[in-house]
């Protein structure tokens, strides 16, 4: 009984000592994010790596996703003779939840996971050692650049995704089922508000894109530097990465549309 | 780490698709547009309860939209609700006492203001009060009253 | 007045004591050897010197600088003083020999492309690698990761420089030009140079003075000479490789005859 209570008093010390080391890291990565401004070729390069990477799986993803809520939603409101909101079901779908969500979760998977390899791989190779031995700051040289590369591709991706993803559900909506292509838009266009909708669509891609790279940052810089550990830490990555991606889902949309 | 002429471009590529998709969902998809051409001139409307009439609803003239709602306060004196329109500057031919009405689009939709003309020759302007009003129907109370109104009937 | 003075070093891990009260001064200009078994904490001795691990008590001071209380900016302006060469060689595996060497340089200068080129050309003829500046990291054997690093180990002209296992990995010519390149470096530049190593011979060939670490604890000091001369039966046994005698080959712990006999079978 009194080694239950101990283990679980350990393990909850380990997650706040993780935690703090969690937002101890966070403090340097944006300390040295400024600088990188003076040396924006890092940045590119990372862009090329986190966000380059992820868009062949956001477009594929994202038409299949908008295809197949056409097609529900179609099924759904032509029950009520409704089918000419299909653009609106599906636009307002895309742009508050499904857009940010699905595809924050693709990149924890797509570009989180391969962030953390990388980092363990050059812990656990010395590789961060040698260049804190050589003058260069790791935190400022290889973590600030990718930090602020996920941040700035996960609203770009999360953008593509809700695009694609509409398209898709006109292609089916108007070309397989027939919905006039003139109520789908004009429909869509009056009951998609710009800033409820949009943009705290893309505001909640910018938090997911913080959190995703935070966390996969941190699990890469924490991880016990032997093949074994990397693996776990980039599993860690999309476990917690999808668990505080559909955590703040809720809380933000909470704050967002709760209160109407 | 010089990097390739190659990188920079597919980068240069990806943020331009992301924008341009944003561009999209402001431009195609949402109402961003309207906000473009939101001046105008404001009129005011008390109204003796609003009931889910919202910042941004639409006002319609004949089902035409001709505005939309800017701002919603109490009256500290008569304890209405105090309605500011933004009425767009190319409807500026709508006489004063034109009347105003709160509607609501299909049975459980969402509410909308509908302006009536009147008659009068002179045109409301920037700061002018809209006098003849119609409160929203409120589902429960017009269920309650149809009820009473047996129930009193027997 | 020593580059390197270490006062009173205490380091633990968990509940073993790597460094039980280590006191070493480096001079300048000088080849000091820190020599020991494997496991009594050489690595982490060089870790602590450059600031990378923090000592349980004493102080090491590097150029009069108290190493442990310098602030985030002065400890990476002393770095760049140091150069390092770790035991695996550390080299960044996104990039070609040539952009490791280049690495320091650019980051630390801002020296047009072409002085950069000639520079990295220079370092990697010094180790017999310049026409494998195309390689990537990973094409490399341990032995030549090593002398790649060397090279950008010393690109900035720092002050010291210290090697973690510099011979283990190479063969007997590249080690002999290594032991040379070591020397010649001292000697030429100016440097001071630290070697952790176990390889007596070719350490105490050029090894101006020689610490034996062992249990935590400077066991002997002094040249390669005096040692070698030492009487203490721990020191003849591991300046000539000996495998019976006072140093014990076994990592700490209970009797191998009681661990058979009363092992619990465990997991
Ligand atoms: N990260 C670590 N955690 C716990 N113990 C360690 C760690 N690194 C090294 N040690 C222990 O410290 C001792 C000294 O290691 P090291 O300095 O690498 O030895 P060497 O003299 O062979 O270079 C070893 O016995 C090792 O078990
Ligand atoms: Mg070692």
């Amino acid at each position: 009984m009194i080694d239950t209570i101990r283990s679980l008093g350990r393990w909850g010390l380990g997650v706040f000592e993780r935690l703090g080391r969690g937002h101890l890291l966070l403090l340097e990565i944006l300390r040295g994010v400024p600088e990188l401004f003076l040396r924006f070729s890092l940045v590119i390069q990372q862009l090329s790596s986190v966000g380059v990477h992820s868009v062949l799986i956001i477009l594929i993803s994202g038409l299949f996703v908008g295809m197949v809520l056409g097609l529900q939603g179609y099924n759904t409101l032509v029950d009520f003779g409704a089918e000419e909101s299909l653009g609106v079901l599906v636009a307002l779908s895309l742009v508050r939840e499904l857009g940010p969500v699905v595809s924050a979760l693709l990149f924890a998977g797509r570009a989180g996971s391969a962030l953390t390899a990388e980092i363990g791989l050059m812990k656990s190779t010395e590789q961060l050692s040698g260049m804190e031995m050589m003058a260069v700051d790791p935190v400022r040289r290889v973590l600030a650049p990718r930090f602020l590369a996920g941040f700035i591709s996960m609203p770009l991706l999360a953008a593509i995704f809700s695009a694609v993803g509409i398209f898709g559900g006109f292609l089916v909506g108007h070309g397989l089922l027939g919905v006039d292509d003139g109520a789908f838009w004009s429909q869509m266009q009056a009951k998609t508000d710009w800033y409820e909708d949009v943009l705290n669509g893309v505001i909640k891609s910018i938090v997911f894109g913080f959190v995703v790279t935070w966390i996969a940052l941190f699990e890469g810089y924490d991880a016990t530097p032997t093949s074994e550990g990397v693996g776990r830490a980039t599993t860690r990555t999309v476990v917690h990465s999808a668990f505080a991606i559909l955590g703040l889902d809720f809380v933000l949309t909470a704050l967002m549309f709760g209160d109407v | 780490m010089r990097q390739s002429k190659s990188t920079e471009i597919t980068v240069g590529m990806f943020v331009a698709a992301g924008l341009v998709a944003l561009f999209v969902l402001a431009m195609k998809v949402s109402n961003f547009t309207d906000f473009t051409d939101e001046t105008g001139y404001q009129v005011v409307a008390e109204f003796e309860n609003i009931g889910g009439l919202k910042v941004r609803s639409p006002v319609t003239m004949a089902g035409v939209r001709v505005g939309r709602v800017a701002a919603i306060d109490l009256s500290p004196t008569t304890y209405n609700a105090h309605v500011t329109l933004n009425l767009y500057g190319s409807f500026d031919t709508i006489p004063t006492d034109t009347a105003a009405s709160i509607y609501t689009a299909g049975l459980l939709g969402e509410q909308y203001i509908g302006l009536e003309a009147g008659a009068e020759e002179e045109f409301l302007k920037d700061g002018d009060v809209i006098e003849l009003t119609q409160p929203a129907l409120v589902l429960e109370q017009v269920i309650g009253q149809f009820l009473f109104s047996k129930a009193e009937g027997e | 007045m020593p580059l390197v003075k270490i006062r009173d070093l205490h380091f633990y891990r968990g509940n073993r004591a790597i460094f039980d009260g280590v006191n070493i001064d480096i001079h300048r200009g000088k080849i000091t050897a820190i020599m020991g078994p494997s496991g009594t904490g050489k690595t982490t001795l060089l870790r602590l010197i450059g600031g990378q691990l923090h000592p349980d008590k004493g102080t090491i001071e590097v150029d009069g600088q108290n190493v442990h209380t310098l602030s985030h900016s002065e400890l990476y302006e002393l770095r760049k003083r140091m150069g390092m060469l770790f035991q695996s060689g550390a080299l960044l595996t996104d990039i070609n020999v040539f952009d490791n060497v280049a690495f320091p340089i650019r980051e630390h200068t801002k020296l047009p492309e072409t002085m950069v080129r000639d520079l990295v050309l220079m370092k990697l003829q010094s180790v017999g690698l310049r026409c494998a500046r195309n390689l990537m990291a990973s094409e490399l054997s341990g032995g030549m990761a090593r002398r790649v690093a060397l090279a950008r180990a010393v690109t900035l002209d720092p002050m010291m420089i210290m090697y973690d296992e510099p011979f283990t990995g190479q063969d007997p010519i590249s080690m002999g030009t290594l032991v040379n390149l070591i020397h010649r470096m001292n000697d030429a530049m100016g440097l001071t140079s630290v070697i952790v190593s176990h390889d007596v011979a070719e350490t105490a060939e050029i090894a101006d003075y020689i610490y034996l670490l062992s249990g935590g604890k400077v066991i002997e000091k002094g040249s390669p000479v005096q040692l070698k001369r030492s009487s203490s039966q721990w020191v003849q046994q591991f300046m000539q490789g000996l495998p019976d005698g006072p140093v014990p080959f076994h990592y700490p712990g209970t009797d191998f005859s009681d661990d058979l006999l009363n092992g619990e079978v465990s997991a």
